[in-house]
Order: structure tokens, then sequence, then C-alpha cells
């Protein structure tokens, strides 16, 4: 496919512009996203406030007036526009590596961790074992970030364990409440109401406010789930975060 | 030397302009609700445009000044009284130790500013002093005010003063605040919705629904039909999006909105229109029409553009009453 081709380009308000590949989740289309995402850190361009990478898009939030200071006499907006059509192409003749991380999460699938995980293996007709096997013999890609700081969005789950959101929400899920939701998975940061099926939980605090880096994942990073005792749980959950 | 709260308002919070860089982390950049009361009330104590201000809501607090101080106020109008005295928005005021600042009825708007000169001690989070309650950070530790916290200022502001005076100017807000009239440029997603769709979107009224704070507005008013899927892939959505939930009802995303999201993408509302949004409350009826991108980048920099000189304006005033006083 000629991604180069097949891509759309529009505001999300006045200070804002997505470039978007459409409605696949596709690992090869998240790692352009990611390139992107990559070059335009690195490039630093005057009046960029954000940058927000997801599955198939990436936006750019910028402040009008200092973009318009190197725009040559064109919107802000085509000026940004411009530039986007440029890193398609750059990135798309040069594909690159990115420098996504491989993080390893510690993750407890014992029941009392894991609310939705008696029910869903019956639908599923998987034992306990298989469903854990399928879910951590895996690396999943972080594809972005969002919903809640930290709350990273990742894929995508065999194909055996896809399970859809649940009907109504919970008003609480714990925080560390590992979810499942279509072909994603993802920990919750925070305890927050969430409509994902609970499979698990991870001791460690995936977001710490006090951190330089709060967040423990970044978009992009490779992770894979370490299936752990109650006991480790419980031991592990003492200890303070550990990464920098 | 600082504020005193006697008793506190419903989610009063120290807020600046935002938290900007860490959106691919997921933090939102919050910062305060109307950006021009923000500024307007920093511009008249002679301040940056970026000094954390005190954003309350009605019913306010009542707030105790343990040392004279230059304050403005900016945005709602909640009948502001200091020591039982009304005082007018959008003025600078030299106020005496020990005076009681108060608001003593809900007339118009939905949020004031209290800006003092050279700002309020607060803790600053990831680049911004804005509180995010969420992750208990920024602002007054991370949290909305409480009876009897004490916020400090960074420098001693003025010399004792006898009695209250307001300085001989006003700043002219009107041109930065318009009707219920509210200009968007299109979503992404419009396209989605069926022909009825779009002819409600401009022509129906839609009220701020009773769930709404700072993350968004609840908009009611008739259900949006569309002709497509009403779910998409999670990504960026900004200030000022306005959503399609599944319900065919609307969402409009406010300072504290999430970075990501994937209901369908209606319309952006122009950015000159946040401040107008920022003082629309619960019940207050909008209607929406359509700008086009060029127009709306071309307002919003007249907008920055007449703010500055307004900001100039108010410096010049400030440095002409003191070098003569």
């Amino acid at each position: 496919m000629d991604l180069a081709n097949t891509y759309e380009i529009y505001p999300v308000s006045d200070h804002a512009i997505t470039l978007d590949f459409g409605q696949e989740i596709n690992a090869q289309t998240n790692q352009r996203i990611m390139l992107i995402f990559q070059v335009l850190l690195e490039k630093s361009i005057t009046g960029i406030k954000d940058i927000i990478p997801a599955y198939s898009s990436i936006c750019l939030v910028y402040d009008c007036k200092a973009v318009l200071k190197i725009a040559g006499g064109i919107s802000a907006y085509d000026f940004l526009k411009r530039l986007l059509d440029s890193l398609v192409i750059e990135v798309g003749n040069n594909p690159g590596s990115t420098t996504g991380r491989n993080l390893k999460v510690p993750v407890c699938y014992h029941p009392t961790l894991a609310p939705d995980l008696m029910l869903l293996i019956d639908t599923l007709q998987l034992s306990i074992e298989e469903f854990v096997a399928l879910h951590s013999n895996k690396i999943y890609r972080i594809y972005m970030i969002g919903f809640l700081p930290g709350f990273a969005y990742m894929g995508s789950v065999n194909e055996k364990i896809i399970s859809p959101r649940k009907q109504s929400p919970r008003t609480i899920v714990p925080a560390g409440s590992v979810g499942i939701a279509g072909a994603q998975t993802g920990i919750y940061p925070f305890a927050s109401p969430g409509g994902w099926q609970l499979i698990g939980r991870t001791p460690l605090e995936i977001f710490d406010a006090n951190k330089k880096q709060p967040s423990f994942f970044m978009p992009g990073d490779n992770v894979c789930f370490e299936p752990i005792a109650l006991e480790q749980f419980y031991e592990m959950q003492k200890q303070p975060s550990k990464w920098v | 030397m600082g504020i005193s709260i006697l008793k506190a308002g419903i989610a009063d919070t120290l807020q600046d302009q935002g938290r900007y860089g860490f959106q691919h982390l997921g933090i939102p950049p919050g910062g305060a609700m109307d950006p021009v009361a923000m500024l307007v009330s920093n511009a008249l104590v002679g301040n940056q445009a970026n000094e954390a201000v005190l954003e309350m809501h009605f019913p306010s607090p009542i707030i105790l000044f343990t040392s004279s101080a230059l304050i403005a106020l900016a945005g709602a109008d909640f009948g502001a009284e200091i020591d039982g005295v009304a005082v007018e928005l959008h003025q600078p005021l030299l106020v005496p130790q020990n005076s009681e600042l108060k608001f003593t009825k809900n007339k118009s708007g939905a949020r004031v500013y209290l800006s003092v000169a050279d700002g309020f001690v607060a803790e600053e989070w990831l680049g911004s002093f804005g509180t995010m309650p969420l992750v208990q950070k920024g602002g007054f530790k991370g949290r909305n005010l409480a009876t009897n916290d004490s916020l400090l200022f960074k420098k001693k502001q003025v010399d004792k003063i006898a009695r209250l005076i307001a300085l001989p100017w006003r700043a002219s807000v009107a041109e930065f605040y318009f009707d219920n009239r509210i200009q968007c440029i299109a979503g992404a997603e419009v396209g989605s919705l069926n022909q009825e769709g779009i002819t409600n979107f401009t022509q129906a009224v839609f009220s701020i629904g009773i769930q709404s704070n700072r993350m968004g507005y609840r908009l009611n008013g008739p259900n949006l039909n569309t002709t497509t899927q009403k779910e998409y892939l999670s990504s960026a959505v900004d200030f000022g999006t306005i959503q399609l939930l599944p319900s065919g009802q609307l969402i409009l995303l406010m300072a504290d909105h999430q970075t990501t999201g994937g209901y369908t993408r209606i319309a952006h509302v122009s950015s000159t229109y946040f401040a107008t949004l920022a003082q629309s409350p619960i019940g207050k009826q909008l209607q929406f029409e359509w700008i086009d991108l060029a127009t709306a980048e071309k307002k919003l920099i007249e907008q920055e553009q007449n703010l500055q000189q307004l900001q100039n304006a108010c410096n010049f005033r400030l440095q002409e009453y003191f070098s003569n006083d």
C-alpha cells in the first residue's frame, strides 16, 4: 500500500492540525506516526506547543502568532500542512527505526485482582492458565497514550482473547488494573471510571507525578507482561516505583 | 503577606495559561477557562499574561487580605464587595490590610478571576502553575482551596494604605465577549451527520446541561443522527472540540479536556469564543454557526493583538499613576 497517498490533514481547532492515515489499527502505520513524532521533536519547530501521536494520526498544537513569524506570508495552518505533507514523504522514503524501549510489566492475574477474568474465560472457553499464557506471551506495542495521564493503549491481543467493553462501565476501577477492550489492552494509572474488562493488576505505579518523567510508558514503547503470584504482587506493591 | 480563605467557594483554583508539552503522555493542558479574563486581570495589576490567578465560581469564597494589595477582578459579575462597598470588575483596586472581599450575587457570567500584583506563590508542575486535582499537582497543593487556606503574595504589594482606592480607569472588555451565537470550524467527521443533523446543528438551540464542568459542557438539544459509524479510532481533541456522543447528544470540551477521544468530531469552536463559552453558565442557550478556518485564524491573531494593546495601555496607566503618586 502506498501510504504517502492515503492520508488526510485537517484542523482540530484554529490552532491545532492533524495528519491522519485512516481508521485502521496497524503497527506499520503507527510506526510511521512515531517516526514523524521523532522527527518533529528533533526539528523543534517554532510555535509548536504539543505533539500528540495516536493510533494512526498525529496532532500538532501550535501558537498561531509564533508560527506566522516563520510562515513566510501564508497562514499558520497552511504552513504546517505543507510541513506535514513533506514529512510524510520524508518518512515514507526513509522508514528508519524508532527508539521505543522494551519494558517488562509484572501482572498478577489472580481472580481477586481481576474481577472480570472468571466470567471472561468462561465465555472464551479457556482455562486461566491458557488465558494468562495468551495475554502474557506477546510483545505489545504502545500505540498511543491518552484518556488519562499515562494510560497506554497497547495492542494487539491474541484474537482468542479479544473481548468487548463492558455493557456498563464501572464507576471506579482501581489503579494498576489491567484491562482488555476489543483487541486493545491497557493499564489504569489512577482509580477512575472505566469500561474495560479487568483481567489483572500490576503493582507498578505507572504514573508518578513526583518524577521528572512522570509516565512509565512512552508512545512507541514495547511492553511484555510477566505473570506474578498474589504474594509477589503485595510484596512489590510495598516498594516504591523504580524508574527515574 | 497574602490572603486567607475565610470561607471556601465551589472549586476555587489557581490557574494560568496551561501546561503544554505533555499531551503525548495524556496530560491535559488545563489552565484558566476564560483566557481573556485571566489576561485582563493580570494586565490591570501590571503582571505578565501567564501569571497564576485565582479562578472562582458562585457561591464564591470570602477572602481576607492579610496585607494591603493591588488587585483586580475580571470575568463574571458576582456582585463583588470589599468591606461592604461594591467594587467594579476590570479596574485596579488598592485594598487595605484586613479588608474582606466577598461576592454577593450571581448576576452574570460563570467564573471570576482575582489577580494580585506580582502574583501568588504557587506550586509549579511540568512548567505550569495551573491546578491539576487528578494528580494533586500545581497551583495550591494541587487542589481546590479550602476554608482557612492561606495564599502568599510573591512580593510585598504596596505600602500600608488607609482605605480602599479604585484606580481611575477601567479596561473595556466588551469586544472580547459575544452573544450566544458561537462560531465554529467544521470537524473532521462532520460529514457523518445526516442532512437533518447538519441542519439542526446550526438551526437548533442547545442549552448547557447540569453535568458541565471544567472538563466539558453537556449540550441539551435535539439528537443529531449520523449516516455512518459513531465511534472512531482515538485521536487528539482540543479545548472547543464539539463531539457527538453515541446517544446523539453533543459534548463541548473545555479547559480540562482529555487529550484524545474517539467520538465523532462535529466542530471546533473558534478560540476567540472561549471566553464567551467560559462565561456561559449552566442553562445558558447557545447556537452554532460556521466560520472558515482562515477567518478563524485571522480573528485569533486580531484578538491577541487587541489583548496585547490592552496590556500595554494598562502598564502605561499604572506607571503613570505610581510615578505621580
